[in-house]
């Protein structure tokens, strides 16, 4: 006789997972498996790569401090970008939430309106801002500040510059979703005590608020290391990260085990810091802080 | 679109005219396109109907701007077929793409000459074009065709325009007379380090660098002054431009004053008024452009598209459009002034005054160089 379906019936309980997991193997695991067995394959010449399998690609990955030199980069640049979006963004982010503006919606809002406009076209507005005919240059020059245009395009500050601008409303979104989640009598009991507001901030408020600050600074770290269009447009070529290594072994040489060798390298790597993040924080919080 | 059965039947009867058909085989296909005409059912004429459009990727800006306002408004106008563009700022992006992609996702290709052509060969991405229905090719420059010929006798692709890559410079910085005294080596010169440009490609960067360093470019001895060269250029340079776009951003916003520039896109910033002179350099790189139909496109709808953009005057229209020459032979067909006043134009129609890369030669150092040019432009 066929066993009934109850309510926490297991299969049902499947059933229900099975979407999920089937878009999660065809369009995540799949990809990445078909990448993975790409890096074994043999680069003929431009565009052509047979699957006699070899480990030449990633032998040459560890043998050459070429790679591992830009991967340190990146993981420099992505550090001090994230570094940048907690500093800049904590503070719109408590002022959205301690504010009594009755319209605290518009100021979210606000937050919100970047992404209507195309990332490219963000990026590229950097250009009409930092370069030699751009508005700050232009301006100084006509004040007589200086002489010559300061040369503020096409350089790692750049680079930094156009991340932070891409970044910083990730880093304030999951910080404001992690001070409202705080208890406010928590910092009245505190003041009540005798804190001061420093103090009640110092002690109550910014330990509660740091998962939300950890979850921004990896959110942040792993889109400013995995970043490739920013560096392209807003650096020279010194300034390029692994993912312009990536794209240029690709799309430039198209050798495409190497590239996929690179790939699986660098989704390691931001893999690796996301799993130390989860391990010790949750996933819970970033979920919260990108709308979840 | 739809070619009409009266259309394919002319055709078949100007294949059996030129010899490329047999009288039998002439006569059984006449039979059967009848039979078809008179016992097809609907769903027939929807299958046969099913081609509406032409998918066409190119290079954007003003060139591909040129070819769709002379070329693809009045091709669709005229055929009802419609021409999909996509563009690409690097054509090794879209060879990546047509890889991913299934056969007859993208059809027709403004592509870089012979250099480029072998890839799609290697890659085994050409089709084989049939001739017969180019007619408007023997108009074309038979010094164009003869490479593409030698690396594959049915021809994928057909020869469209040509170029150089020269020098330009800021005439406010620098004077017309210091650029002629100067030529390749200003890409060089101290005085101009941070406001110099430069194509980010390494068939550019080890041209100029051979032409830098007294070499021949298609027969290069010493490779390690050439990436010497090509540092020295690097470390120079304020920005290597990726597109044609970019790089009439980066002069006309004056954030380099020299550069190797492509000769239409230098034309087309002259005719917007900026201040910006051009010269060909002796050595100067010469290259071509085709119209690549790939594996797997219509190709009766794709060799009719490409008739089109061959014929004299929308040729014509769409060179002075795009500011390159086009690959019409000037001895054949009568060009306009402003062709003939173009950079790169070649008046005797042997191009023989333009020096081409050796598409075998540069083939067979391309994927060693590539590697090395992308390291050495980070920074190595």
């Amino acid at each position: 006789m066929k066993r009934r379906w109850t309510l926490y019936d297991p299969r049902l309980a499947w059933m229900l997972v099975a979407p999920v997991l089937l878009l999660l193997i065809f369009f995540l695991v799949l990809p990445i498996a078909v990448m993975a067995a790409y890096t074994f394959f043999t680069f003929v010449t431009a565009g052509v790569e047979t699957s006699a399998l070899t480990t030449a690609n990633w032998h040459e990955f560890f043998t050459d401090s070429y790679y591992s030199g830009f991967l340190l980069k990146t993981l420099r640049v992505g550090a001090i970008t994230a570094l940048l979006c907690g500093v800049l963004g904590y503070f719109p982010a408590y002022f959205i939430w301690a504010t009594t503006f009755r319209h605290k919606w518009l100021l979210l809002l606000l937050l919100i309106v970047p992404f209507w406009i195309s990332f490219t076209i963000r990026t590229f507005s950097w250009i009409n801002i930092l370069g030699e005919q751009g508005v700050i240059n232009v301006a100084l020059l006509k004040m007589g500040v200086i002489n010559e245009p300061l040369p503020m395009l096409y350089n790692e500050g750049a680079v930094i510059l156009g991340m932070l601008h891409f970044l910083l409303p990730y880093m304030i979104l999951n910080v404001y979703v992690s001070l409202e989640s705080i208890d406010r009598t928590l910092i009245s009991a505190a003041r009540s005590m005798g804190c001061t507001s420093a103090q009640a901030f110092r002690e109550v408020t910014l330990p509660l608020s740091l998962p939300g600050l950890a979850a921004g600074l990896l959110l942040c770290f792993v889109l400013a290391a995995g970043s490739y269009v920013t560096p392209q447009l807003l650096g020279a070529g010194r300034d390029a990260l692994f993912g312009n290594l990536i794209y240029d072994t690709i799309m430039g040489e198209l050798n495409w085990p190497m590239g996929a060798t690179l790939s699986i390298v660098l989704f390691l790597v931001l893999g690796f810091f996301a799993a130390v993040y989860t391990r010790y924080m949750g996933m819970s919080q970033i979920v919260k802080g990108l709308g979840g | 679109m739809k070619l009409t059965t009266t259309k394919r039947l002319e055709r078949l009867h100007d294949r059996y005219a030129n010899g490329d058909l047999s009288r039998r085989t002439f006569l059984t296909l006449t039979a059967a396109a009848a039979a078809s005409a008179g016992l097809s059912m609907p769903w027939m004429g929807r299958a046969l109907a099913a081609v509406q459009e032409v998918r066409f990727d190119g290079w954007g800006g003003t060139v591909q701007d040129a070819i769709d306002k002379y070329a693809f408004q009045p091709y669709t106008a005229k055929t009802k077929i419609k021409v999909v563009q996509g563009t690409f700022g690097d054509e090794d992006e879209i060879i990546t793409k047509i890889k991913t992609a299934k056969p007859g996702d993208y059809q027709v290709i403004h592509s870089s000459g012979v250099n480029y052509y072998i890839k799609y060969v290697n890659a085994g991405l050409t089709s084989e074009i049939n001739e017969a229905n180019i007619p408007n090719m023997a108009n074309v420059l038979q010094p164009m065709i003869e490479p593409f010929r030698k690396l594959t006798p049915k021809l994928s692709a057909v020869p469209y325009d040509y170029g150089t890559t020269g020098i330009a410079y800021n005439t406010k910085v620098i004077s017309p007379e210091e650029a002629k005294e100067k030529g390749a080596a200003l890409l060089l010169d101290k005085k101009y380090a941070g406001k110099v440009g430069g194509y980010s490609d390494m068939t550019t960067r080890v041209w100029y660098a051979a032409l830098a360093t007294g070499q021949d470019p298609n027969n290069i001895k010493d490779m390690d002054t050439i990436w010497a060269k090509v540092r020295e250029t690097r470390d120079l340079a304020k920005k290597f431009w990726s597109s044609g776009a970019e790089l009439m951003d980066l002069l006309s916003k004056g954030e380099i004053v020299v550069t190797d520039a492509w000769s239409g896109r230098v034309a087309a910033l002259q005719d917007q008024g900026h201040p910006i002179g051009y010269l060909d350099p002796a050595g100067s790189y010469a290259w071509m452009e085709d119209m690549l139909i790939l594996k797997g496109s219509p190709m009766a709808e794709c060799e009719e598209l490409i008739n089109f953009m061959l014929d004299p005057a929308t040729s014509i229209a769409v060179a002075e459009g795009q500011s390159y020459p086009p690959s019409l032979d000037p001895n054949k067909v009568k060009l306009t002034d402003k062709i003939e006043k173009l950079p790169a134009f070649d008046k005797t129609g042997t191009m023989t005054s333009l020096t081409f890369a050796d598409p075998t030669y540069w083939a067979t150092n391309e994927d060693a160089w590539t590697k090395q040019w992308n390291r050495i432009s980070k920074g190595a």
